[in-house]
């Protein structure tokens, strides 16, 4: 069948495109973009979807749809369609859609209401692609958009620091799990030798002779996709971040967080599942994941005494259970409950403030002053300690603070040695020194030229390292982000020999928003001299919403936001780390996704949060 | 009142504190209360400026606002000029004016609060509140929680410090990381102060550093200092006291403090190198605040100007006297004053009044078969009877998306692949086509109009409530009623008592929008009740030996205004008889009209709502406010608000006030002990105070004093809302409900010599405060001489108006489809035969 399923990206792209462009005082204008927008897709999906079962709902394959071409490499968007992506765009179709009718009213008048609606298209432009995604750098590239409308959303309320507080930290855990995936593309480049579609992940055979002879690489690409999944997916021991994201308008609190985004880590799972099926340890350690989740959430969403904390972790539960199914191999089965517990969170969400007067009325007809539970009949030192367990979340989130967060503020605090100065004094001679070796380079033995790449992707990965915990100096922590990319092109550059051109596109993207975002810096300091550090938040969006977004812009470019140039050539670049060389692709990626975090921990404490000047009404900081 | 203490005074400083905390009851008992209550002893002006140097709260509009309103022409000139003119002297008014005009003022204030305890991140590098709040605020959440959560807390019976103790104990797993705090806590002496000694050290500073600590989530501190004071405030009992949380966050915070440095910190008094800023310390003059103060009185006078103005104009015209058609009675909420207007001009014979809700009969209420009971008066009284409703035949439809097993985990795998496909089904619907659901609080839903109500007084008493009135008890609740607003001759066939509700979904504070007079219910038992007092035959035998006269073709008739969907409902009408049922009839007619042109008036604020359409359908699409899920604004409740009058209906009636005002009836003539308006005021001042004052502090700092967009809000063990997850609880409006609201304060106009009026003003020591502090705005009015007087400092002083014009208007529905912004006082043409 010839349909070109592109058309769900396009739409959504170009009402995005059009939302930036009308003025934010026009409120018809811009719900009706959006209502139509999300109505159009939906329609022609609906008709699309009809004419597919007629013809026996094949799977469909549309490849080669090159955004880059140059010598030896090329970036290929490849789109599959087949019963999952039907499901998922179905399930998301139909909801954005309502949602964005829901919105129109349930946000007039409120302040970024324009800001909401492209965040909306942004989110819906980012499902379509992940779920229409044919292969792992398409599947990235809408990753990518999805993580940073997360962002966007949960810091919505971006005058109050929890909202934005709370969007960090979910951006974090989001960028952690796609270091799974970053490892996952670099294994089956070289697993397969090529990129890989996920339609021919289907062919049992070549997925099946591919693992016998590389399984050590298999288990690593689908502990990686289980790692993306789990994080994606609020799965252990990551959970925590779930209820925390409710910190958006209520209307999109229900769709991503109580569905659609959060059952990205079963469509992971569901998408890859040929290619992991055949790896039976795999297929347990995933039940298993499934099933502690779910019995440690639902302990959890039995003790919340806030309707919207109760409904997250329960809908974690479930999705624990999806994931069980889908280990299983009951594909059918996890699409149906999927679809469901999307509805049903969404309602759930959407109805929670009648909670009260509907409950307290329930009460003054049927009190009870105690209920009896299954943990009344344990022993009372078990049920206590299980409650206070549950009540503390089973200390997810003070784990995901000592294992993630923790460990980076320390190294970071051990690099203070690193100042502007000795930037240009020491760092900046080694690289000099760096790129002279490059052109001798057949004078270098060659014992030492083999770890040159990676003592120079290590010095990046200290840059960015030392990035995230500066407090002082904004401009030094993003000199730091450019210089690691300019580490990695140089480590890169020792380790293969080819076309200057993929260092020219990969280093331009970086040059370009380097130099404006420095220049929004520079001009943010020369206006607000005393509050310009990166030691609390200060919310400058306040007074200045253009630069704040000229600089959000350079910080996308700089992290490598789908399809800038940085995003091609980040890819461009692992894909010349060789299959042996695990540390490289580790400092690469890690360096990679630290460095997105630095950028938006930079962004947040600028521009967002309670702002510092008290002229006019602020937040408490509890609020 | 400066606050030294050498020594620590446990009981002072707690009592202190909780003076100052907001006082905000749990959800289901909305009551409006001036937000800053705590500094009612002083005046106005001076405590705006206390409050916002203590506490950092915004108090007044910004200076470009109040510019910005001098530029549009709602602050007029004449009137700041006067103002200027009247506090600094004439010689001074140049210099005023310019200041006040041009001349540019830091308004970057920081906050006293805070200050000191805020040492610690920079001495210590820790930030307390980020690990002790979210932990804090869940126990709290979690041991008051009303019904959210399916486990409940294990233990609550001895109290909230005694309860986590026995926990703790019992427990393998800690709520404490290091063992001083938890060994302080299962076995040391708890008392706050020797807390203290351990983490401030220096006793001068103790209760600074309580401030400190108790307002980073002034939330949570009030609802429990509330809950403390109120003990049955909440339907499933819990004991609670501030000074446990205040104990518990102490350990909380050596906990922390001790996890990171062991114990090896020196308390925070001990630590700090430059004293810090005394909380309490004089706070001095500033010419900001002076500025703003004049700019809030010139943009209050500038409206008043106009209102008093039409008052006067009002007055003296003389309208032709016609036969009275029927009697309605309603309450004195603002959100009456058109529907009021509309029936008066769709019915020359029609007759209104204004009381409050409750209509002078104060009782609980307990529907059948439900397990408690409501209060339905105003909120301080306490009364001695309880109504119950019986024989209901409305059945009460149960919503299956609020089932606790969608949480549970097996449960939940077979409710979300059936019910799951089903609330996709609901949303749908719900957007498209909503009704009316079990979600919806519908205020006819508050008591069925088919069921029988026990008001008279057969020997029953159930928890030392009498059930019902006795006759003597019933003719002295309709007596105080009808001598108060001035009604002892009723001849015409009907009189309806209209009590007033609301209707939402999705709506958090929907008890803020039902009837104060009620404590916040629909009022519709109290209109059914007085209705049947009245009709009693020994009542009126009664009245009348009190100089009320009632004909005996009188027959009153109990109804319910819900003013969110501008819809009416009757009690009892089938006790009408023929030449009744005929009148009433057409009387319904014209209420069914008034109610569409209603709509179409209140349309206009409702930008999404075309108001040009015809009044009918306006009407519909006014109603759908009330069942849609995504509707933040069912209504806009008192947002507005700025006026009471207390007089005849004369001398508003014909005037056009654009819901702003709270009317009262009353008759000086009849009154002539002042009983009656000694009663009138001392419900005006809290109640209609109250709400103004809420609406006020809300609008101005939406953030610190009102609750912020409802839109994050989260429901918190169904007692409070906060944003999110692990955000503190959110008091006063939110933003929706105040975002039209000019903040101005209450004027109260009272048709009445200014002599009585002083001497009833000054019987109520209680209400007192409020006028002499200028909380509330008083003026008296002659309509004989038309003549103005303006209470200040004690007495009543002369009050000139200031010449300007009003408007007439012919057409009011051409007036509503031009503008959503305030209308100006207008005078309606009356439309001759």
């Amino acid at each position: 069948m010839n349909f070109p399923i592109h058309i769900f990206l396009i739409i959504p792209f170009i009402g995005l495109i059009v939302s930036f462009l009308i003025p934010s005082k026009k409120e018809i204008l811009i719900s009706r973009l959006a209502f139509y927008t999300a109505g159009i897709t939906l329609l022609v999906f609906i008709g699309f979807i009809i004419t597919w079962l007629i013809q026996g709902h094949p799977s469909i394959n549309i490849a080669e749809v090159v955004l880059y071409r140059t010598h030896g490499y090329e970036f290929v968007v490849d789109l599959f369609f087949d019963k999952i992506s039907a499901v998922y765009l179905m399930v998301g179709g139909m909801l954005t859609f309502l949602i964005t009718i829901y919105s129109r009213y349930y946000l007039h008048r409120e302040k970024g209401y324009k800001r909401f609606f492209s965040t909306i298209l942004l989110f819906y432009l980012g499902y379509n692609t992940t779920v229409l995604s044919g292969n792992f750098e398409t599947l990235f590239m809408g990753w990518e958009l999805l993580g940073i409308s997360s962002f966007l959303l949960i810091a919505f309320y971006r005058e109050r620091y929890l909202p934005v507080r709370n969007a960090v930290k979910v951006f974090t855990i989001y960028r952690i799990g796609d270091v799974g995936i970053l490892l996952a593309m670099w294994a089956s480049h070289h697993l397969w030798h090529e990129n890989i579609t996920f339609a021919k992940l289907y062919n049992y055979d070549l997925v099946h002779e591919h693992l016998q002879n590389h399984s050590l690489i298999g288990v690593i690409i689908s502990l990686g996709l289980l790692v993306a999944a789990a994080a994606k997916s609020a799965q252990l021991p990551f959970s925590s971040w779930l209820p925390r994201a409710m910190e958006g308008p209520t209307s999109s609190s229900a769709i991503f967080y109580g569905s659609l985004s959060v059952h990205f880590g079963v469509f992971l799972l569901l998408r890859t599942f040929p290619f992991w099926e055949q790896q039976t340890s795999v297929r347990i350690l995933i039940g298993l994941l499934g099933l502690s989740t779910a019995i440690v959430t639902t302990l959890i969403a039995r003790v919340q005494s806030s309707i919207k904390s109760q409904i997250a972790y329960a809908s974690i539960g479930q999705i624990g259970i999806i994931f069980i199914e889908v280990a299983a191999g009951f594909e059918t089965l996890a699409l149906i409950h999927f679809a469901g517990n999307a509805f049903l969170r969404t309602y759930q969400l959407l109805v929670s403030p009648s909670v009260v007067s509907y409950l307290i009325k329930e009460q003054f007809y049927n009190f009870v002053p105690r209920h009896k539970h299954i943990e009344d009949s344990l022993p009372k030192k078990i049920e206590y300690s299980l409650y206070i367990l549950s009540m503390k979340e089973f200390n997810l989130d003070h784990v995901m603070n000592v294992w993630i967060f923790y460990p980076m503020k320390f190294i970071g605090k051990k690099l203070n040695f690193i100042t502007l100065k000795n930037v240009f004094y020491f760092f900046i001679p080694v690289y000099v020194l760096g790129m002279v070796m490059l052109h001798w380079e057949d004078l270098i033995p060659k014992s030492i030229h083999n770890v040159l790449p990676t003592i120079f992707s290590f010095i990046g990965l200290a840059m960015v390292l030392k990035s995230f915990s500066e407090r002082r100096s904004p401009q030094l922590a993003w000199l730091l982000l450019v210089m690691n990319h300019f580490w990695v092109a140089l480590a890169i550059s020792h380790n293969e020999h080819f076309d200057a051109e993929h260092i020219s596109l990969y280093l331009s993207g970086i040059v370009t928003c380097g130099i404006l975002g420095f220049y929004a810096l520079s001009r943010l300091k020369r206006l607000e001299p005393s509050y310009f550090d990166l030691n609390k938040y200060y919310g400058h969006a306040y007074e200045y919403p253009l630069l704040a977004f000229v600089f959000l812009l350079a910080s996308l470019g700089l992290m490598g936001f789908p399809i800038s140039p940085t995003f091609i050539g980040e890819d461009l670049i692992f894909s010349h780390i060789r299959e042996d060389q695990y540390f490289l692709a580790f400092f690469n990626s890690l360096a990679f996704i630290m460095g997105g975090i630095a950028i938006i921990r930079m962004y947040a404490r600028l521009f967002l949060g309670p702002h510092i000047k008290t002229y006019h009404e602020t937040p408490y900081q509890s609020s | 009142m400066p606050h030294k203490h050498n020594n620590f005074n446990e009981k002072e400083v707690l009592h202190h504190i909780k003076h100052f905390l907001p006082s905000q009851a749990p959800l289901k008992d909305f009551i409006h209360h001036n937000t800053l209550h705590a500094y009612q002893n002083l005046p106005f002006h001076q405590a705006l400026h206390k409050a916002s140097t203590l506490f950092g709260y915004k108090v007044y509009l910004q200076l470009d606002e109040y510019r910005q309103l001098y530029q549009d022409g709602q602050i007029k000139d004449s009137i700041l000029t006067r103002t200027i003119t009247e506090q600094k002297g004439i010689k001074e008014l140049n210099v005023w004016k310019a200041r006040a005009l041009n001349d540019p003022y830091n308004s970057n204030l920081p906050s006293r609060v805070g200050s000191f305890r805020n040492q610690w991140k920079a001495l210590y590098k820790v930030n307390l509140d980020k690990k002790t709040h979210p932990i804090i605020f869940r126990l709290l959440n979690n041991y008051l929680d009303q019904g959210i959560s399916i486990k409940e807390f294990p233990l609550v019976q001895h109290g909230f410090l005694s309860s986590i103790k026995e926990i703790e104990r019992n427990s393998y797993v800690s709520l404490f990381k290091s063992e001083r705090a938890r060994m302080l806590f299962l076995k040391g002496k708890l008392d706050i102060e020797s807390l203290l000694k351990i983490v401030v050290g220096d006793s001068e500073y103790f209760e600074q550093y309580l401030f400190d600590q108790q307002f980073a989530h002034i939330g949570w501190s009030g609802m429990v200092s509330f809950l403390e004071d109120n003990q049955g405030a909440l339907l499933d009992q819990r004991e609670i006291k501030l000074s446990d949380l205040i104990i518990f966050e102490l350990l909380l915070e050596i906990d922390v403090l001790d996890s990171a440095y062991g114990e090896n910190w020196r308390p925070l008094g001990l630590s700090v190198t430059d004293n810090p800023n005394p909380l309490f310390k004089t706070v001095e003059y500033s010419e900001f605040f002076d500025v703003l103060s004049l700019w809030q009185e010139a943009y209050e006078w500038s409206y008043y100007n106009d209102v008093l103005t039409g008052i006067k104009e009002n007055t003296k015209r003389k309208s032709i006297e016609e036969a009275t058609e029927f009697h309605a009675l309603f309450c004195i909420d603002d959100r009456e004053c058109s529907i009021r207007r509309h029936i008066e001009s769709l019915s020359k014979g029609a007759k209104t009044y204004g009381t409050p809700g409750f209509f002078n009969v104060e009782f609980y209420f307990q529907p059948e078969h439900s397990k408690s009971h409501t209060k339905v008066c105003p909120a301080p009284l306490n009364p001695g009877y309880l109504i119950l409703e019986k024989e209901n035949t409305q059945k009460r439809t149960k919503a299956a998306h609020f089932t606790k097993h969608a949480h549970s985990l097996l449960f939940g795998w077979l409710i979300s692949q059936t019910l799951g496909f089903w609330s996709g089904l609901k949303l749908f619907f719900n957007i498209f086509s909503p009704r009316i659901s079990p979600a919806t609080s519908y205020s006819f839903r508050h008591m069925d109009r088919q069921a029988k109500l026990s008001i008279e007084y057969t020997g029953e008493k159930i928890d030392g409530l009498q059930v019902g009135f006795s006759v003597q008890e019933m003719a002295t609740r309709m007596e105080g009623l009808y001598k108060s607003i001035g009604l002892v001759d009723i001849q015409s066939p009907i009189v309806y008592f209209v009590g007033h509700g609301a209707s939402s979904i999705n709506n958090t504070h929907y008890a803020g929008y039902d009837c104060g007079a009620c404590s916040g219910r629909p009022g519709s038992v109290n209109a059914r009740v007085a209705a049947f007092m009245s009709n009693h035959k020994e009542v009126r035998e009664i009245l009348k030996s009190k100089g009320i006269n009632i004909s005996e073709d009188t027959q009153f008739v109990g109804a319910l205004h819900d003013t969110t969907r501008d819809e009416i409902e009757y009690f009892d009408i089938e006790n009408l008889n023929g030449a009744q049922q005929q009148a009433h009839k057409t009387h319904h007619a014209i209420f069914l009209n008034a109610l569409d042109l209603n709509a179409k008036e209140r349309s206009r604020k409702f930008i999404l709502t075309n108001t040009n359409d015809l009044p009918k359908t306006v009407h519909d699409k006014v109603k759908l406010r009330s069942v849609r899920l995504f509707e933040p604004r069912p209504e806009l409740n008192h947002a507005t608000n700025a006026l009471c009058i207390v007089g005849r209906r004369d001398i508003t009636k014909g005037l056009f006030l654009d819901r702003r005002a709270f009317l009262n009836s009353y008759d000086h003539r009849i009154d002539h002990d002042g009983a009656s308006l000694l009663n009138i005021l001392k419900a005006v001042a809290p109640v209609c105070g109250g709400i103004n004052l809420e609406y006020y502090f809300s609008r101005t700092d939406n953030n610190k004093l009102g609750a912020g967009s409802k839109l994050p809000h989260n429901v918190m063990g169904l007692i409070g809302v906060a944003n999110g997850t692990d955000g503190d609880l959110r008091t006063g409006l939110p933003h929706q409900m105040i975002e039209v609201h000019d903040p101005l304060r209450l004027m109260v106009v009272v048709e009445c010599p200014e002599e009585k009026l002083l001497d009833v003003v000054k019987r109520v020591p209680q209400t007192y405060e409020w006028f002499e502090n200028e909380w509330i705005h008083l003026v008296s009015f002659d309509s004989n001489t038309g003549n103005y007087k303006r209470f200040k400092k004690g007495e009543f002083i002369r009050l000139d108006l200031i010449n300007t014009e009003i408007k007439m208007s012919r057409d009011m529905m051409k007036e509503f489809e031009k503008t959503d912004l305030n209308l100006p006082v207008m005078l309606l043409e009356e439309q001759s035969a």
